[in-house]
């Protein structure tokens, strides 16, 4: 029997992507380890590997395919000892194994559910919306603690919510991805995402050429969450005036005396922004956390989301436990994160999680703005250009160089006082930056 | 030789090996397991089934020694040792080729000889002192079992001495036997002799017998073998072993003063210790930790691209975990969707004495001691119908529910027939079942099981038939 390649799921919410690229064509010899397709899901693009050795026999699924639904059969691996005639007959129907399995011990399963797997996830659950399926015990324990059912993913055969899944309902985060997926697809169960198809198109108004440019499924991602987040979060925004002149020399001093070749580093006003965040979150830590409807999340670390602009798209890559690390490792490590997610190289648990966010449009000449929160966190700073300005400094006219942050909180977790007195501890340490080493 | 490539190579074919093995077949991978001895290992060999076979002579035994009770006469009867040992290694056998067939039929590779990993992805054999090949496989697992544990004064000879290798062909049926340790094995031991007419002593270390049991269960055991005219001592210890040319004196010691007693036989049966020798772990990242390989939750080992499941590794070591230990780790190296680890939890333990007995899941002391709020029902052999019909009207189903969830947390049973029973509530907690669940099933009538419905009602008081 050749050997299926199916459409993997790269990220717990995949349920489907784009085949981007075949490495190899039909006839090539395959080793354990080639790469032999680029997937694209909305998130980034990666590699698939083969497992098995032999020679690529069939590929079902064109280059350039959208909406490749996860475990569908994309390909064909004859081995050693098959050849072409190996193929006819093979249904293309996949299966959950690699090979058909005799005993049945299980009544055959329509095609494998392409959902999530054991973390905590918010996504819409392996529930069609009608039958939910959870273990008695599950259910009752969903009942006590008046989780609602729809809301978890469940772990267990097709999907069935468990116990542990339940658990981990309760006990919030587990120790891989710390708390929840930031950018994923979190439609309501109630009601599907609006992926329904053409929502009527007014018609175009006024002459003039058009042209529609299809959507990519990282652009829907996007106009989805940052539309449930604005529909939904209460947002109220708070603005302060940093001056970093003693920021920017004690920036020159230390890259500076940054050594040339191992343990280089070259420091960007970015990274003091990510530290002094990281321990304004530490004082302040009500803004450190999320809105659950019936009780708020506090995290326990410091993840912080930079965003990134790409070419497909923004994506927040995470710096996790900021507050414990140095702004030698904050700029090594947002150095690195940014130019992976440039390339689509980012691992699901590289973007996914995180307690607040950092907006930096500095580089732009932005003098001011205000950004959208990422749900499910409760805050984001913007950060804008640091120009030259005039000052009042004990009653005369002087001139410092002035950067605006805006703070956009969600006030059912932050209130309006304490989202000042964040930025004021934020301020401070901006400011006054020598005091980032306390 | 393209023979010495595979993807998965099992070394050693008891439970744990040889359904590995299969499993892995039937997943497309292209598998050989090395068996130095026999196939299937202690379990079918000198273990679970030939101890089964055994006490099933017993079991007619003592069932002919009242046929009185159930109206048929009987008047001269013996046992032949001979033919019931003989029995017994038949049905080995008879097993043993099985595995054969099955290996054989899933185009699993049988090498026969020792198996010793030699480098990354490499395993050596030899047999008899000479060398068999070298083989290669990007997964390998260890799945060489265990042995009896010896301690210092009370080793085993094969011959006064017994393990329970010995135990199961004995040369000549011993008048008087000691049986040191009181866990399944010495218990099954002590039940097979004592039934057959043996004066059998039970010495165990702990407060209780069959320590791992339910403390109500080791209770009413322990009263059913006393009543069976065993000797049992606990919160005893043999200090030592003097061998004489045809029987043992053993140093019993208990509460600070010590005895000498005369045996015609010694079983020992204080634990095993994992064949963690000679398979070439020296130079791996293998950790062992008290003659145990310690492996991860899919029995991955320090070192990777090599395994270990059942005996080897850690408890509980029975079968059935080492045959759903090795399928678990192939179902994940293979890829295969929705992989779960083992709930060792939820993994039944059955005792085939007389009475038997048989467990899943938390005691009451254990639940307790992990702070659950319980609810625990219990159901006496003596109030179901088809038990006395049957003339077995000694034994207890007893349950433990999570008070708050109605989660089944762990069911014990003493009495006949349980081992069998005890797979319903396996199956319901592996559904996660809660009460209601087990209330609503309808149990047939009349049968033991009905008990298990009783025992679930007691729990809510709700029980109808006590």
């Amino acid at each position: 029997m050749p050997v299926q390649v199916l459409m993997p799921a790269l990220s717990p919410t995949m349920t489907e992507g784009t085949l981007a690229k075949w490495h190899k064509k039909v006839g090539d010899d395959v080793q354990s380890g080639d790469v032999i397709a680029e997937i694209e899901t909305d998130k980034a693009t990666m590699e698939v590997e083969a497992v098995e050795e032999g020679k690529l026999g069939k590929i079902l699924v064109e280059e350039g395919t959208e909406g490749v639904a996860v475990n569908t059969l994309i390909a064909l691996i004859l081995e050693e000892d098959e050849d072409e005639s190996a193929l006819e007959g093979v249904d293309a129907s996949p299966k959950s194994e690699a090979k058909p399995s005799k005993s049945a011990e299980q009544p055959s399963e329509p095609s494998p559910q392409p959902k999530q797997q054991a973390a905590l996830q918010q996504a819409s659950g392996s529930n069609d919306g009608n039958r939910i399926k959870a273990s008695p015990l599950a259910k009752r324990m969903a009942e006590q603690a008046g989780l609602d059912l729809g809301q978890i993913s469940g772990s267990g055969p097709n999907g069935r919510i468990v116990k542990s899944d339940i658990e981990a309902a309760l006990s919030g985060g587990q120790p891989k991805a710390a708390a929840q997926a930031a950018p994923q697809a979190a439609a309501p169960a109630s009601q599907p995402a609006a992926r329904a198809p053409s929502a009527t198109v007014p018609a175009v108004m006024g002459e003039g050429s058009f042209t529609d440019e299809p959507v990519s499924s990282m652009r829907k991602v996007i106009a989805e969450r940052l539309t449930e987040s604005k529909q939904t979060i209460p947002h109220f925004y708070l603005t302060v005036e940093c001056e970093i002149d003693a920021l920017l020399a004690m920036r020159k001093d230390l890259n500076d005396r940054a050594p040339k070749g191992d343990g280089a580093y070259k420091l960007s006003v970015n990274d003091f922004v990510v530290r002094a965040t990281a321990l304004a979150m530490r004082k302040v830590p009500t803004v450190n956390a999320s809105w659950q409807g019936d009780f708020i999340r506090k995290f326990h670390r410091v993840d912080i989301s930079v965003a990134v602009a790409t070419k497909s798209g923004l994506i927040t890559p995470v710096v996790k436990d900021a507050d414990n690390k140095g702004l030698a490792e904050i700029s090594a490590e947002v150095k690195d994160l940014a130019a992976r997610a440039q390339e689509g190289k980012l691992l699901p648990e590289e973007y996914q999680g995180g307690g607040f966010t950092i907006s930096n449009m500095g580089m732009y000449d932005v003098k001011e703005f205000a950004a959208i929160i990422n749900p499910p966190q409760s805050a984001i700073m913007a950060v804008s250009t640091g120009a030259q300005q005039p000052v009042v400094k004990d009653g005369a006219l002087a001139i410092a160089t002035v950067m605006n942050c805006t703070l956009s909180a969600d006030h059912r977790v932050v209130d309006g006082a304490v989202g000042a007195e964040f930025m004021a501890a934020f301020k401070k340490l901006i400011e006054e930056p020598l005091t980032m080493l306390l | 030789m393209s023979e010495s490539s595979f993807d998965l190579i099992v070394i050693g074919a008891g439970p744990g090996g040889y359904v590995t093995a299969i499993r892995a077949s039937q997943l497309g991978m292209k598998t050989a397991v090395i068996e130095r001895e026999h196939l299937g290992g202690i379990c079918l060999n000198w273990g679970c089934i030939p101890t089964k076979a055994l006490l099933r002579t017993s079991e007619i035994y003592h069932n002919i020694q009242r046929a009185d009770d159930f109206g048929i006469k009987v008047k001269d009867f013996s046992f032949d040792i001979k033919k019931v040992i003989e029995r017994s290694r038949g049905v080995a056998k008879q097993l043993s080729d099985g595995v054969a067939y099955l290996l054989k039929k899933n185009k699993v590779t049988v090498i026969d000889g020792a198996g010793k990993l030699a480098s990354k992805g490499k395993v050596t054999v030899e047999k008899d002192g000479k060398k068999v090949g070298d083989f290669e496989a990007k997964h390998i697992i260890l799945a060489t079992g265990a042995r009896a544990r010896a301690l210092p004064g009370l080793e085993p000879d094969g011959k006064l001495i017994w393990t329970y290798k010995e135990a199961m062909v004995p040369d000549m049926f011993p008048k008087s036997l000691l049986v040191i340790g009181s866990g399944a094995i010495g218990i099954e031991f002590a039940s097979f002799y004592r039934t057959l007419g043996a004066d059998v002593t039970v010495v165990e270390v702990m407060d209780r017998v069959l320590p791992v049991e339910d403390e109500e269960i080791s209770g009413l055991a322990h009263k059913a073998f006393e009543k069976q005219g065993m000797t049992i001592l606990t919160k005893t210890e043999v200090k030592a072993l003097k061998k004489g040319k045809n029987n043992v004196t053993a140093t019993i010691a208990a509460n600070g003063k010590s005895e000498e007693k005369t045996f015609d036989r010694v079983i020992l049966a204080v634990g095993i210790v994992g064949n963690v020798e000679d398979i070439g772990l020296e130079n791996t990242k293998i950790k062992v930790e008290k003659t145990h390989v310690v492996t991860d939750e899919w029995s991955q080992t320090n070192e990777p691209g090599v395994y270990a499941i059942g005996d080897l590794t850690g408890p509980p070591w029975l079968a059935h975990k080492a045959s759903h230990e090795g399928v678990i780790c192939v179902e994940k190296i293979a890829g295969v969707k929705d992989v779960h680890p083992l709930k060792t939890g939820r993994i039944p333990g059955c005792t085939y004495c007389l009475p038997q007995v048989a467990s899943v899941g938390l005691t009451e002391a254990k639940a307790k001691e992990l702070g659950r709020k319980i609810r625990v029902g219990r159901f006496p052999f003596m109030g179901n119908g088809k038990a006395i019909a049957l003339g077995e009207p000694e034994g207890l189903i007893k349950t433990v529910f999570d008070a708050e969830t109605g989660e089944l947390l762990g069911a014990h049973m003493i009495g006949a027939e349980v081992t069998e029973l005890i797979q319903g509530y396996a199956v319901a907690m592996t559904l996660e079942t809660t009460e209601a669940e087990l209330m609503h099933t309808v149990y047939p009538h009349p049968t033991l099981s009905e008990m298990m419905h009783e025992a679930v009602l007691d729990a809510y008081d709700r029980t109808i038939h006590f």
